[in-house]
């Protein structure tokens, strides 16, 4: 019998979800730039409503041209489905709000972007969600964290921005052995560089904005169900479900149970009928269509950030001006080995490094840089400098700082696709000049 | 919902109303490694049309209890038994793969109560590759790559699916994992050992629709055509640029066809 194959990464980044157009035949994904979507018929109306028929109501809950981002992003993470969402962050809040509500308790790593910090610390508190944030190299830490009324294991796949490498094997025996999912916000990889669902993980979360668009012009998230959870047998040690919102009668959908129904995609599916719907977080069709032309060369884009970031990295390890150099990629990383295992293609093209001189060495480093620009984002083919301590991460008090490990040394690097000698070049400059005083 | 049968738990899907006797009954019979999410759709067309619907998850399926059994007579006993634990008056059997195999037997089982058969990706003879089956046997993952490279038409392969969002090709691999090592082998010996399709359509007297999908490789379409043709009446329905999977790849032509006999 002939062996079926999937299509391989570099093929679906280009056709998955796609269907040349059925009203004009056009190749390209069209932008589908409206609101709703006019009925056949009475009979097909209600089927719709009543979940008898699938098909587009109101571009809030779903839409032609975001169906297609959904649909690759799940391909290309192997995953059931998937949700897009305004923004990374909205993907983020709507995960957490599909599993939990008042009373609901999360794990996560400590070393996580300052958005989802935040969020996590001050915003959902007044929600009634705690959250209690260890170290990410600690599977004990995350195993001690853990109580009756947590909800969910967080952690990105890369943090931010230490460039600490997720063991997301361990980490998800560690919350699978007490019947608790496993979500990584796998920004800074994509999937070029890991499935995280490959390694066990439950749900995958992404700001498109980044990487996966590439361009730097639109802002967009994307949650993805791996479909392996099993909520209806997760349950307290009463006997009491944890996730009745998946697994319990939904008065909002007419008594729906979503574990019932969907199975693997339960979770996916109440995301967009619930959270969709009452949150409104939906990503427009013209930023879909965006991310999408990136998602196109995600592959050739991801090699030649990877094969750069390298060469970066290998270039300020060297430098004198450089104290220490913070990407996986580097035998000096402590992750070095596991970066080996998990992301075999490359350790991504975010690094940091600490500047000798300090914070004002710091200033006069950024001021002479001419290829690199000074932004509050990553991802973008072009190259990008920050120093968080100033901007990302300046709502953490100090004693948070040094635990997120962000010195006021520590500068952040987003490598693009320049032509890595130009950016070397760029940065052996700066790097001089920082250090005359 | 949860049901017992022979002492044994059964869990169906109701199409999101409570099962009520005294309705005709829709009853979805799942195919190979498969359970009742496969007939969301349709499940719920019907259970707000008049009529009760149940999707049970076979024994060793889903969220069903027992072990799976192990041929297709044994499975359209289970299906008569059910029927008549739920005190069923009028059933119309509706079976995708191995599930339309089991609704045929089942409707001769059942006689004059089986008041419509609807047979989706079906064949007179459903015999499974050695490498198949010996690989779901032994659970690994490519029995899983196996039928998946054959049970879908383009939206399934490629991507374009009418569910937003929902990859059917990562959707069907969880449910195939879940009966890797287990029913997966089972179901599939069953099929592949199943060769009474001759009299059991011979025995059928109910309205029945033949459903294939136009571009179904697991069960092509001329073999569907084959058995339609020894099932006196029988209407069939072929649905376009569609697949093995036509309840979920198709699933609006899917009811509409089930819709004629129910």
């Amino acid at each position: 019998m002939a062996e079926h194959k999937d299509f391989r990464f570099d093929t679906l980044s280009l056709h998955a979800g796609q269907q040349p157009d059925p009203a004009t035949g056009a190749r390209a994904v069209p932008i589908y730039q409206t609101t709703s979507y006019v009925f056949e018929g009475v009979d097909q109306a209600a089927e719709l409503f009543n979940l008898e028929r699938p098909g587009h109501i109101y571009s809030r809950i779903s839409n032609p041209t975001v169906a297609v981002l959904e649909e690759r992003l799940a391909a290309l993470e192997g995953g059931v489905g998937a949700v897009a969402t305004a923004s990374g962050q909205a993907a983020l809040c709507l995960a957490v709000a599909t599993l939990m509500g008042s009373g609901g308790h999360i794990v996560s790593a400590r070393s996580i972007y300052g958005g989802s910090h935040n969020v996590f610390n001050y915003t959902f508190p007044r929600f009634g969600i705690a959250t209690t944030f260890v170290d990410v190299r600690d599977p004990n830490a995350f195993r001690a964290a853990i109580r009756p009324e947590t909800r969910l294991v967080f952690a990105e796949v890369l943090g931010n921005p230490g460039l600490e490498v997720l063991d997301i094997p361990v980490v998800t025996e560690v919350a699978h052995a007490h019947r608790l999912p496993l979500m990584v916000d796998a920004t800074f990889a994509t999937p070029y560089l890991c499935r995280p669902f490959d390694w066990g993980a439950d749900i995958v979360m992404h700001s498109a904005t980044k990487f996966l668009g590439g361009h730097g012009v639109a802002i967009a998230g994307i949650l993805v169900d791996g479909g392996r959870f099993d909520w209806a047998a997760a349950r307290g040690a009463n006997g009491t479900p944890l996730f009745p919102t998946l697994t319990e009668p939904y008065p909002g959908y007419h008594g729906l149970v979503f574990a019932d129904e969907y199975g693997p995609a339960a979770f996916i599916s109440r995301a967009r009928a619930e959270g969709l719907r009452d949150f409104g977080a939906c990503l427009s069709p013209a930023n879909a269509f965006y991310i999408l032309q990136g998602i196109e060369t995600l592959p050739v884009r991801m090699a030649r950030h990877v094969a750069n970031a390298e060469a970066v990295a290998a270039f300020l390890a060297t430098h004198s001006a450089v104290s220490w150099v913070n990407h996986p990629s580097l035998s000096s990383h402590p992750d070095h080995a596991l970066a080996k295992k998990i992301l075999p293609k490359g350790a991504g093209a975010i690094m940091s490094f600490g500047i000798k001189g300090g914070r004002e060495a710091g200033r006069r480093f950024i001021e002479r840089l001419k290829v690199f620009s000074h932004l509050a984002n990553v991802g973008d083919a072009k190259s990008l400098v920050i120093h968080p301590a100033s901007t990302t991460h300046q709502q953490m008090d100090g004693q948070a700082l040094k635990a997120a490990g962000v010195g006021e040394d520590l500068v952040r690097l987003s490598i693009g696709l320049e032509d890595p000698s130009d950016l070397i070049e760029d940065l052996g400059r700066a790097l001089k000049a920082s250090q005359k005083a | 919902m949860e049901f017992s049968v022979a002492g044994s738990r059964v869990f169906a899907a109701t199409g999101g109303k409570p099962f009520e006797g005294g309705k005709r009954t829709l009853v979805f019979l799942h195919g190979a490694g498969m359970d009742h999410t496969v007939w969301s759709f349709q499940a719920r067309r019907f259970a707000h049309r008049n009529r009760a619907a149940l999707a049970p998850d076979f024994p060793g399926h889903g969220r069903s209890g027992g072990e799976a059994l192990r041929s297709i007579a044994d499975m359209a006993a289970w299906v008569a038994a059910f029927v008549d634990a739920l005190k069923i008056e009028e059933t119309v059997l509706v079976g995708h793969s191995m599930g339309s195999l089991v609704a045929l037997e089942a409707a001769g089982i059942l006689g004059a109560r089986a008041r419509g058969l609807a047979l989706i990706g079906t064949a007179a003879r459903m015999a499974v590759h050695p490498d198949l089956l010996a690989a779901a046997r032994n659970g690994e993952a490519r029995a899983a790559d196996m039928i998946l490279g054959w049970s879908f038409g383009e939206r399934g392969t490629v991507g374009g699916n009418i569910a937003p969002g929902v990859w059917m090709q990562g959707a069907g691999r969880r449910l195939l994992e879940r009966a890797l090592g287990g029913a997966l082998g089972s179901d599939l010996a069953a099929c592949d050992a199943y060769t009474g399709s001759d009299k059991a359509a011979a025995r059928v007297r109910c309205p029945t629709v033949v459903v294939w999908g136009a571009a179904d490789r697991m069960t092509p379409p001329a073999e569907g055509q084959r058995l339609a043709s020894a099932i006196a009446g029988a209407k069939t329905v072929a649905v376009p640029k569609c697949g093995h999977m036509a309840m979920i790849e198709e699933p609006a032509a899917v009811s509409a066809a089930i819709a004629e006999i129910a």
